[in-house]
């Protein structure tokens, strides 16, 4: 067989996945458009079904306009893309090592309390504080994914329950932080942390040429776009990259190959909880300026969703954050200008993760015929 | 206008995906319960807007009292109106910034968390009218909207404690923020007032005087932490729970609802055997705050100029505080409420 032809192979397959995400995130849309329809019962108890369609138009209409229609909805979608590419990458990362990361919030957490402690007991320069807070959410993350790490490597305990657990110890453990006279900001009784420095809050990414009122996205989004930068040279560069991936898709043989299994392990936990360590300390720092214990919100088990749409490559994870931070800021929109909740957005990103599960499903649907369609990243069950 | 939700559509999808497997919560504040306004045909004098805190307009509670106050606004001064529900922190700045987008007239924010964000953007525009629901005023175009409702937690806190048979009364909060504290303390302070009276050693379980500090779940969405709380308190001889949570009180109506009738709740905002029917009658009583009225008045002070940099204050004797109690408690324990009523508001006996 000439080599040629096993290129061409091989790049019709990775469209084919390509194509069937397009057509998983169609067919969420069409399903929630029926489900639109169908949740109109005033209007179709009223026969008006071409009203209820106006509204379905009105609706995804404005779905496009709140994510990019305008500079002011295009920085939210940004502002809303950084937190998910980051923790995407984390999630994405350990997938690629075979790890499932369910505790991404939980280090989010970690890092994140680390990063507004760096923010309030220092005040600026900026150049200093920023990358220093940064890098202590990076550590905090970091400390607290080696526990899994760890655990599962001298134990054998599954990251799976591991993390999620730790999600729990991370969200009482910042509740209880939060009320200790170091954090909580002095005149509040509820746990809430004092305000990070102005010097410390990430600068507005066309501030310097005066455009961050029209466009208040801030610069997070260039650690971001860093962090995916360095995600893809990690695994098509680096010698750790390589083992990480060939430790992933199977174990035994990387073992076999002199890889040592149980490093790879603590060392694939510490980096997925360092970047998702990062993603916390962006959202403090951007975002809000202070800690509460949910400041992390679900934006941890969004970004396993976000992995799996991404098939978890630095540009798919990329661009299914954007799309999860797009759908956020036009779900707002579409809650304004029509009278669909915007939970509405919450069963679109099922609907996607459900359709992208089921390859086969969408192959159906749409009559696609192609080589084998893999659902992704694959990683060990139970007892492995 | 009718809203649409998806909470229990969006949490069974995600369970289906098996995300969420290890975190699902029970929904059952699914229904649409809003009520039916009437439609008004005249052209909109204004635009009054909403943003709600987590719990969102069907919280059978606070938010949703508050979402009240606009309908009635809508059907009776003729406003069009608008919400947006905060799904956490993060929702608040973009969720005003949207509604200043918009152009709306006056802006409605639901919830003392909201505090911040609420000066932020009244400060930034000035020329919008801005009203919050339990903090004060904090610029010259917001106006507060607070309630001395620890004057109905007092009268439900005595009351409780009369109809205690095991001697435990129990409360709990949500978030440990004044306007949550408030409704313990006055609660507290009831129970309190009942031993003096009668001679009793009635305890308060989740709220301490002296301390200042009590139980709280920590949030005002998780039904399965209100069950819980509830399950511990009833273990340790509660037999009579005050849920100061929103709609985390109802996890513990659930649960009240499995004991066959020994644990009682005591609901908390609006008169819950209404808003949670289908528990009713596990609820002995509610302690309630005037927000459907408040945001009304509000809105209405906001379209008239005035309101700006003023505060309400709903207390028992306006009627923007009060509280409700089952049909069946004694005659006498209701003459006695009366009575107590009328010496809070004549400030006779002490609520704080």
């Amino acid at each position: 067989m000439p080599r040629w032809f096993d290129a061409l192979g091989s790049r019709l397959n990775r469209m084919s996945s390509l194509v069937i995400t397009l057509l998983a995130v169609v067919s969420a849309l069409v399903v929630g458009a029926v489900i639109i329809i169908l949740s109109d019962v005033e209007r179709l108890g009223n026969g008006e079904i071409g009203a209820a369609f106006s509204e379905l138009a009105t609706a995804y209409s404005a779905l496009v306009r709140g994510s990019v229609g305008s500079l002011r909805a295009l920085s939210e979608t940004v502002n809303n893309s950084t937190p998910f590419i980051i923790a995407g990458v984390s999630v994405a990362l350990a997938f690629k090592t075979g790890l499932f990361n369910i505790g991404a919030t939980g280090q989010m957490l970690a890092g994140g309390l680390a990063t507004t402690w760096v923010g309030f007991v220092m005040d600026g320069p900026a150049i200093v504080q920023i990358p220093l807070a940064l890098l202590a959410g990076l550590v905090g993350g970091a400390l607290f994914g080696a526990i899994p790490g760890v655990l599962k490597a001298r134990t054998g305990a599954h990251e799976v329950i591991t993390t999620i657990m730790l999600n729990y110890i991370a969200s009482f453990t910042i509740l209880w932080a939060l009320d200790t006279q170091l954090f909580q900001r002095p005149d509040r009784s509820d746990p809430i942390s004092k305000f990070v420095s102005d010097e410390a809050m990430l600068p507005k990414v066309f501030g310097f040429i005066g455009l961050g009122e029209k466009f208040p996205a801030h610069s997070g989004i260039i650690v971001a776009l860093l962090v995916v930068a360095a995600y893809w040279w990690f695994l098509e560069r680096s010698k750790m990259g390589f083992e990480f991936q060939a430790f992933g898709q199977n174990a035994d043989a990387a073992e076999y190959a002199g890889m040592r299994a149980k490093r790879l392990t603590v060392v694939g936990m510490v980096v997925a909880g360092g970047i998702a360590g990062v993603a916390g300390g962006i959202e403090i720092l951007g975002r809000y300026g202070y800690a509460t214990q949910t400041f992390a919100g679900t934006i941890g088990f969004d970004a396993i969703a976000v992995a799996l749409l991404g098939r978890s490559t630095p540009l798919g994870t990329m661009f299914s954050a954007i799309l999860f931070g797009a759908l956020q800021s036009g779900g707002r929109e579409m809650q304004v200008e029509t009278d669909i909740n915007i939970d509405l957005i919450v069963v679109l990103r099922a609907l996607i993760v459900m359709f992208i599960a089921a390859p086969l499903l969408v192959k159906a649907i749409w009559r696609v015929k192609s080589a084998q369609v893999s659902t992704g990243q694959t990683f060990k069950g139970w007892g492995s | 206008m009718r809203k649409r939700t998806f909470k229990g559509l969006a949490i069974g999808l995600v369970a289906v995906v098996g995300l969420a497997a290890c975190g699902g919560s029970d929904d059952t504040a699914t229904e649409d319960t809003e009520a039916v306004t009437e439609e008004t045909t005249a052209e909109p004098t204004g635009l009054a807007c909403q943003v709600t805190d987590v719990g969102g307009v069907d919280d059978k509670g606070f938010n949703q009292a508050a979402y009240e106050g606009l309908l009635q606004a809508q059907s009776e001064l003729g406003v069009a109106v608008e919400y947006l529900e905060s799904q956490g922190d993060a929702d608040y700045d973009p969720n005003l910034q949207s509604f200043i987008d918009k152009g709306c007239d006056v802006i409605i924010t639901v919830g003392f968390l909201l505090a911040d964000a609420t000066k932020k953007y009244a400060e930034a525009n000035p020329d919008v009218a801005f009203a919050i629901v339990d903090s004060g005023t904090s610029a010259a175009n917001v106006q507060g909207l607070t309630f001395a409702a620890n004057e109905g937690a007092f009268l439900t806190g005595y009351m409780s404690a009369a109809m205690s048979e095991s001697g435990v009364v129990g409360t709990y909060g949500g978030i440990n923020i004044p306007p949550v504290t408030v409704w313990m303390q006055g609660f507290a302070l009831g129970v309190k007032y009942y031993n003096e009276q009668k001679g009793a050693d009635v305890k308060v379980l989740g709220w301490d005087i002296d301390k200042q500090d009590g139980t709280f779940a920590g949030n005002f969405e998780s039904l399965d932490d209100g069950r819980n709380i509830a399950k511990t308190m009833y273990d340790e001889g509660a037999d009579v729970i005050f849920t100061v949570a929103g709609p985390v009180g109802l996890g513990s109506a659930a649960f009240a609802q499995e004991t066959d009738g020994k644990l009682r709740i005591i609901g908390v905002d609006k008169d819950m055997s209404i808003s949670d029917a289908e528990n009713a009658n596990v609820y002995l009583g509610s302690a309630l705050k005037g927000v459907t009225a408040a945001v009304f008045q509000a809105v209405q002070d906001a379209l008239a100029g005035t309101g700006g940099g003023t505060d309400y204050v709903g207390t028992l004797a306006n009627g923007g505080a009060g509280y409700v109690v089952s049909q069946e408690i004694p005659a006498e324990l209701q003459a006695e409420l009366d009575e107590i009523q009328q010496g809070i508001i004549d400030g006779t006996i002490a609520t704080m």
